[in-house]
């Protein structure tokens, strides 16, 4: 019974208000209301501070012209006593009270309190302040206000213990700041709702675009890697923002194109050796022998075929090491010239058993930011390739350049080999890609890939070029690649 | 090969009785911990000629042992096995107080050429200026090398080839130590270099002379020595 009450009053006012409270705690916390809430309070309140100042200032301006007006009246009046004295004075003020539809209040009275001219009916009460006014109200006097109406006064004493007061009527004054009070913060109200308006279309312009983004960054998560965010122009922080996402996402696109390369590739260049190796053992068992060195042969083989699988697997790891970047917080200063000159020293040997000769311009004294090994790699590489196509007794060219224009250092190596069409250019640099020409070499295709992964990551150009004949491969490190 | 007493601390029993196993059969006592705490104990309690260490081991990971092994005064020669092949890798694995570092997977004769070169090394003299093997003397302060008396010119990387290959005289040295010692190369470059610089090597060294010094050791590398 309890339960089916308690579950009945959710549908009854108290749900509605959970509800209602449910959806308020929602929008408070979106971003968007809470940025309107900030901008309305800081709106309003500057908004307050201007019309305080306006009114103040207005307010304050019109006491002080009635405040003049009153000082000129009894100077005149004052000077007026001594030139007619009491009589002429009382004249005066009879003749000014009795001016219907005026403002000014007048009171003369003898020492004792006896009215001698003005139109009040008594003195007021009220004390003067410290700067000598006289606030009181006022209920019977030839003004232009039927109601009571309050009253700002001067009050001194004359010669003779007469006294007298010069006045004006404030009510319209009054009214007219109650006017103004009353247009004022009709003016904070609208004020306010302009705000909060204003700050929620405003808010939510810049919400809608993070919105924009957050869905991208979904269809990104459920698999569309293609999506990208869009982007208003303007170059504010938003606008930054969706360019940084979008850059992230093409590097992300890029590595997973890559590695769906590398996996593609694998499936290909890997299968290969692989079932041949598979097959070699199958044959050596399904031939029975008794001879120990066919097995003997068989096996060596097989150590051979797995040592080249192993070293391509080696390849294709360091290439996805230099790709991904990783390396790059690990940079020093490297000696290219060390590292060019221990590469030659390597090669040479092998170059001249072949015939061959390595013509070398090395330049003393190139650094550049890097990883000592990747580069020896890369420009080992290099040599080698060089070395592999170019013919018995061609000649193959080594020269580092220091830096240039542009450049902090280049390495140049060129061959008298058959060269790369420029239109394949771009494709040999991708993993297991071998041309023709390339077929009866030893090699996994991978040298190139290599050479390219390591230049990418220090920020270097690989520059293929026809060395007519032969291939000529520049690896420029741009100028702030330079190590200090 | 030496009569050594070897620690191989590898976690995967497989991969730890091809090891006990070849290495047995190279004439060693083999002695095999499964985990790095069962390492540390027998490090500890028995006296090795030399430790063979995979890095990633549970309970206790290979760098962490053998630090702890080199601050409490152990300087056993370590070798550090590991499937972690990058330039990086290695110098951790080196500062740890490695001595070596081989990445899997290796060939056995690869192994058994740096083991034997640990601990020969450690038994090494303290440093020399002149390295004798036979008739063949190199001057390490002068940079000269002569054979029986004659001076062989010697190209600079010829020199720390063969100085290399002095300094570890009767053991093996394959490829790729050569390659990570004398120009510390830390990958295999495609062609087989070295062969061409051996052959080099043997032009000046061996040629003129009766008796061959530099061995090749087939499906290993190269050993410099006296006699056959």
């Amino acid at each position: 019974m309890t339960a089916t009450a308690e579950e009945a009053g959710t549908t009854g006012p108290h749900g509605r208000l959970a509800a209602c409270v449910a959806v308020g705690s929602r929008l408070l916390r979106t971003t968007a209301f809470r940025l309107a809430l900030l901008y309305l309070a800081l709106f309003v309140l500057s908004v307050g501070v201007i019309l305080l100042v306006v009114y103040r200032t207005t307010a304050g301006f019109l006491e002080q012209e009635i405040g003049e007006t009153i000082a000129l009246e009894v100077a005149g009046l004052q000077d007026h006593y001594r030139g007619y004295g009491l009589t002429g004075l009382v004249e005066v003020v009879r003749g000014r009270s009795a001016v219907a539809g005026n403002n000014s209040i007048y009171l003369l009275t003898t020492p004792q309190g006896v009215i001698l001219a003005g139109n009040l009916s008594g003195w007021p009460s009220a004390v003067p302040s410290a700067s000598g006014w006289t606030h009181f109200k006022v209920a019977d006097y030839g003004g232009t206000t039927e109601r009571p109406s309050t009253a700002q006064a001067v009050t001194f004493t004359l010669p003779g213990q007469f006294r007298l007061l010069v006045g004006r009527d404030m009510s319209e004054i009054d009214q007219l700041r109650d006017r103004m009070v009353h247009s004022l913060g009709w003016i904070l109200g609208v004020t306010a709702m302009l705000g909060l308006g204003g700050g929620l279309l405003l808010s939510r312009g810049a919400m809608r675009r993070i919105e924009a983004i957050n869905r991208t960054t979904r269809q990104i998560m459920a698999g569309d890697l293609s999506d990208r965010v869009p982007r208003f122009g303007g170059g504010d922080e938003i606008d930054r923002l969706a360019g940084n996402l979008n850059a992230m996402l093409d590097r992300l696109e890029r590595l997973m194109t890559g590695m769906r390369q590398v996996t593609d590739s694998v499936a290909h260049d890997l299968r290969t050796p692989l079932s041949r190796l598979r097959s070699r053992i199958e044959l050596a068992l399904i031939h029975e022998t008794e001879d120990p060195e066919v097995y003997r042969g068989v096996l060596q083989d097989t150590i051979a075929e797995a040592d080249r699988l192993l070293a391509t697997f080696t390849a294709l790891l360091s290439i996805a090491e230099a790709e991904s970047g990783a390396k790059r917080q690990d940079f020093e200063p490297v000696d290219l010239t060390e590292v060019v000159q221990l590469a030659a020293d390597l090669y040479e040997p092998v170059a001249e058993e072949r015939g061959q000769t390595l013509a070398m311009e090395i330049r003393k004294g190139a650094t550049v930011r890097g990883n000592g090994q990747l580069l020896a790699q890369a420009v080992s590489n290099l040599l080698d390739n060089a070395i592999k196509y170019t013919p018995e007794g061609g000649r193959i060219d080594l020269v580092l350049d220091g830096a240039g224009p542009g450049q902090a250092a280049r390495v140049t190596v060129a061959d008298s080999g058959p060269g790369i069409p420029a239109e394949a250019r771009d494709k040999v640099l991708q993993r297991f890609v071998r041309l023709d020409t390339a077929r009866a070499s030893p090699g996994n295709g991978l040298g190139l890939s290599l050479v390219d992964a390591v230049a990418t990551l220090h920020g270097a150009r690989l520059e293929l070029s026809d060395n007519e004949p032969g291939l000529k491969v520049a690896l420029v490190f741009a100028a702030e690649a330079a190590g200090g | 090969m030496l009569d050594m007493k070897i620690l191989v601390i590898e976690d995967d029993q497989q991969a730890a009785s091809y090891l006990a196993k070849g290495l047995k059969e190279a004439g060693n006592v083999v002695d095999v911990a499964n985990d790095g705490k069962e390492g540390l104990y027998l490090a500890g309690a028995e006296h090795y000629d030399v430790m063979v260490v995979d890095r990633m081991l549970p309970g206790r990971d290979g760098l962490s042992l053998v630090q702890v092994l080199r601050a409490a005064g152990n300087d056993t020669p370590v070798l550090f096995l590991s499937a972690l092949g990058s330039v990086d890798d290695r110098v951790k694995g080196l500062k740890a107080g490695g001595d070596d570092y081989l990445t899997k997977p290796f060939a056995f004769s690869e192994l058994l050429a740096r083991i034997e070169v640990l601990v020969r090394r450690r038994g090494a003299a303290q440093p020399q200026t002149r390295l004798a093997v036979a008739d063949l003397e190199l001057d390490l302060l002068s940079r000269s090398v002569k054979r029986a008396g004659r001076t062989i010119e010697l190209l600079p990387r010829e020199f720390a080839l063969l100085e290399y290959m002095m300094r570890n005289a009767g053991s093996v040295v394959t490829r790729t130590m050569m390659l990570e010692n004398v120009w510390d190369y830390h990958f295999d470059p495609q062609t087989n270099v070295i062969d061409v610089h051996i052959a080099r090597l043997r032009q000046k060294i061996d040629k003129d002379f009766p008796t061959p010094l530099i061995h090749t050791v087939r499906g290993a590398g190269y050993s410099l020595r006296a006699s056959e």
